[in-house]
């Protein structure tokens, strides 16, 4: 047991993950002799060597498409892209590479490869370094997309999404790499994918969220206690595939729901959400699906960032909508 | 053991003189079996072994039988989309012939040759071009990569192969083939870029055929060769007539025994020219003269081959006959046989997008069983 940050808990299954399997290599630029630009992988290369912990060139599309190539050679690359604004060179080779290699050979080859990238805002960075595009990777079959909110699970997740057969885009909300600790228990139990997390249970509304945003969603929700409304929060964790189940049953309890992410509204991973629910708990619904999310804007530079991501106050007023409905 | 990290170079003091050249480069070509059939003295030796050349010859025009056969079939209804290689057999051939079969060939979608050689059956090939995708799940080599159609992607492919094979201390190689327009993206100048840095045990052999569907190679890039592309990434880069399979397969067996050595990855710029249309659904008439197609079938490699096979071995009439009755039959076999595979069921669609199907694909693959 050990009391952890985000980022270390990071660390630490990756550590743990290139102990206990001889195939795990960790590349990406940076990630050697510096660690990583937000030291996820402080010390790795010291202790593993140049053979585990690869620094590669500034060559995103070419890390990506020399991961699909170890993953079909049995190797477990996990590919640090330094910041999500810099992944979309390598859609091309997850979208068209990484995740149809098992579908495309009829399970021949495979593409067990992690592809990690700090995402979304908050930490007054420069441009193109506080994107959320998560949901442009939850549109491709074939790949996982998975994003832990605290600690605990982004131990837990990692180690599941390096173990996990198929290829998984692991998102790290960079905004809550420190912001605070939580015992991890280090013992290599992973948490399981496709899984749906209750943070708080409640029984008047359910407040769905993902990444550094669920803290705010917590607050909002211990404010709104304050005024008499029991909410529950949810983590949704892994994207794709999503766990529907865990989220329609909890909004066919409450009869409400309200769904925040940092990414811009249309087309949002909410949008799916609210689809689902749409479909499958209308008839438990007593108020209209709120969404809580930046209008479809480029992310601001940090002097106006915060006009751009969801705050507590935001949720808050979005429970207090849905709760005017009886 | 390949330099993995960060044995950093350090700047020469010899460089204080104002005027000297910083680096200097050259890229050579190499032909040994020219057009009208003359092998050069400097040929290299299995190019005098009589059944080595039979069996070269042997492969090109199998390859050139499977083509035949693939446009036929596709003419008729009873296959997909097919990218011919008329013209560039002696760049599959000669690529496949030097390798071992532990190396791993990474292909772009006109190396039907190259696959063929190596054990894929031809009704495999058939039956992912006739549209089903267990033709990528051939029973051959099991660790090539299929076919790759997002033209250049697969540059990257293979330097991760050949990574893993140093990193794993294997005495294997990996072999990337590509087209003349692959090497203007990206991503070919990364893999190469990266197999530089690493001295990746790899091989990027580019098929230079003059055309990338309707754009000339002189509208593809300003370049004086496209081998000269490897110089940016520190590997060497050479030329060889593409239409000479002789040369092809020792520029291959060289850069191979490079990538074995630890001195890493090769670019192999292979002059050819394409004979065809892009694919069956091209029309190359609209975009280039009937006339300079004419101009390059003398140059293409069945033809010098047999008269090199005539003259210096005494390849007979009756030879070429029963080899190509031979060939007749087995691509007639395959055919035959491509058309007998009953389809896959519906449940596959879904059954291969993940290892273990998530709840809602296993609804969907219920749903599909029931039909």
């Amino acid at each position: 047991m050990a009391e952890l940050t985000l980022v270390e808990a990071v660390r630490s299954a990756l550590s743990k993950a290139l102990e206990e399997d001889p195939a795990v290599v960790v590349l990406g630029e940076d990630v050697g002799i510096d660690g990583g630009v937000f030291r996820a992988t402080d010390g790795l290369w010291q202790h593993f060597g140049s053979g585990r912990v690869l620094d590669t060139p500034l060559s995103e599309a070419g890390i990506a498409g020399i991961s699909v190539g170890l993953a079909a050679q049995g190797m477990k690359p996990v590919a640090e892209i330094q910041f999500q604004g810099f992944i979309h060179a390598t859609l091309d080779q997850m979208a068209n590479h990484a995740a149809r290699l098992r579908n495309r050979t009829r399970g021949r080859l495979t593409c067990p490869m992690v592809l990690r990238a700090p995402y979304g805002g908050g930490v007054h960075a420069p441009e193109h370094h506080s994107e959320s595009i998560e949901a442009i990777f939850a549109h491709i079959p074939g790949l996982r997309v998975v994003i832990p909110s605290s600690p605990q699970r982004a131990y837990g997740l990692l180690l599941s999404a390096i173990r996990d057969p198929d290829p998984v885009v692991f998102f790290e909300p960079k905004r809550i790499y420190r912001a605070f600790k939580e015992d991890v228990a280090l013992d290599g139990e992973a948490l399981p994918l496709d899984k749906a997390f209750v943070l708080r249970e409640g029984q008047d509304v359910s407040v769905i969220s993902w990444g550094a945003v669920t803290r705010d969603c917590l607050e909002a929700a211990e404010v709104m206690a304050g005024e008499g409304v029991d909410a529950e929060v949810l983590d949704v964790a892994t994207l794709k595939p999503y766990d529907a189940a865990t989220l329609m049953a909890s909004v066919r309890k409450t009869g409400r729901c309200v769904i925040v992410h940092e990414a811009p509204r249309t087309a949002g991973f909410g949008a799916e959400i609210a689809a689902r629910v749409a479909e499958e708990a209308l008839d438990g619904l007593v108020a209209p699906v709120r969404r809580v999310t930046p209008p479809d804007i480029i992310p601001p530079l940090p002097r106006q960032e915060q006009l751009y991501l969801p705050s507590k106050d935001d949720v808050c007023t979005a429970i207090r909508e849905v709760m005017a409905w009886q | 053991m390949p330099l993995l990290g960060r044995e950093l170079i350090g700047m020469s003091d010899d460089r204080m003189q104002a005027a000297v050249d910083a680096a200097e480069f050259r890229i050579p070509f190499k032909r040994y079996l020219s057009a009208d059939g003359t092998l050069a003295d400097a040929a290299p030796g299995f190019a005098s072994d009589r059944s080595e050349l039979v069996r070269l010859y042997e492969g090109m025009l199998r390859t050139r039988a499977f083509d035949t056969e693939a446009i036929a079939l596709q003419r008729t209804g009873r296959l997909g989309t097919y990218a011919s290689s008329l013209g560039q057999e002696a760049v599959a051939i000669g690529v496949a012939a030097a390798m071992r079969p532990e190396d791993v060939l990474v292909p772009s979608f006109r190396e039907h040759g190259a696959q063929i050689w190596r054990g894929v059956r031809m009704e495999e090939l058939f039956l992912y071009w006739g549209g089903d995708e267990r033709g990528s799940d051939f029973s051959g080599p099991r660790e090539d990569f299929p076919v790759c159609v997002p033209v250049g992607t697969q540059y990257c492919h293979g330097v991760g192969v050949g990574l893993a094979f140093s990193l794993r201390h294997e005495d294997r190689c990996s072999v990337v083939v590509g087209g003349d327009g692959s090497t203007s993206r990206g991503d070919f100048h990364e893999a190469m870029n990266m197999a530089g840095v690493w001295k990746v045990p790899a091989v990027f052999v580019v098929n230079n055929n003059q055309w990338a569907i309707s754009v000339p190679r002189a509208a593809q890039t300003a370049a004086q060769t496209l081998a000269q592309k490897a110089i940016g990434a520190g590997i060497p880069g050479e030329q060889v007539d593409g239409c000479d399979v002789i040369a092809v397969r020792d520029a291959v067996e060289r850069a191979l025994d490079r990538g074995r050595r630890g001195e890493g990855a090769t670019l192999i710029e292979c002059l050819t020219y394409r004979l065809s249309d892009h694919t069956t659904s091209d029309d190359a008439t609209r975009y280039r003269e009937d006339a300079e197609v004419s101009s390059h079938w003398p140059e293409e490699p069945t033809v010098r081959l047999r008269t090199l096979l005539t003259e210096a071995h005494g390849w007979s009439r009756d030879e070429e006959e029963a080899l190509r009755k031979e060939i007749n039959g087995a691509v007639k076999a395959a055919s035959d046989a491509y058309l007998q595979i009953d389809p896959q069921p519906a449940t596959a669609i879904v059954d291969y997008t993940y290892a273990e199907l998530p709840t809602d694909l296993k609804a969907v693959r219920d749903q599909l069983a029931e039909r």
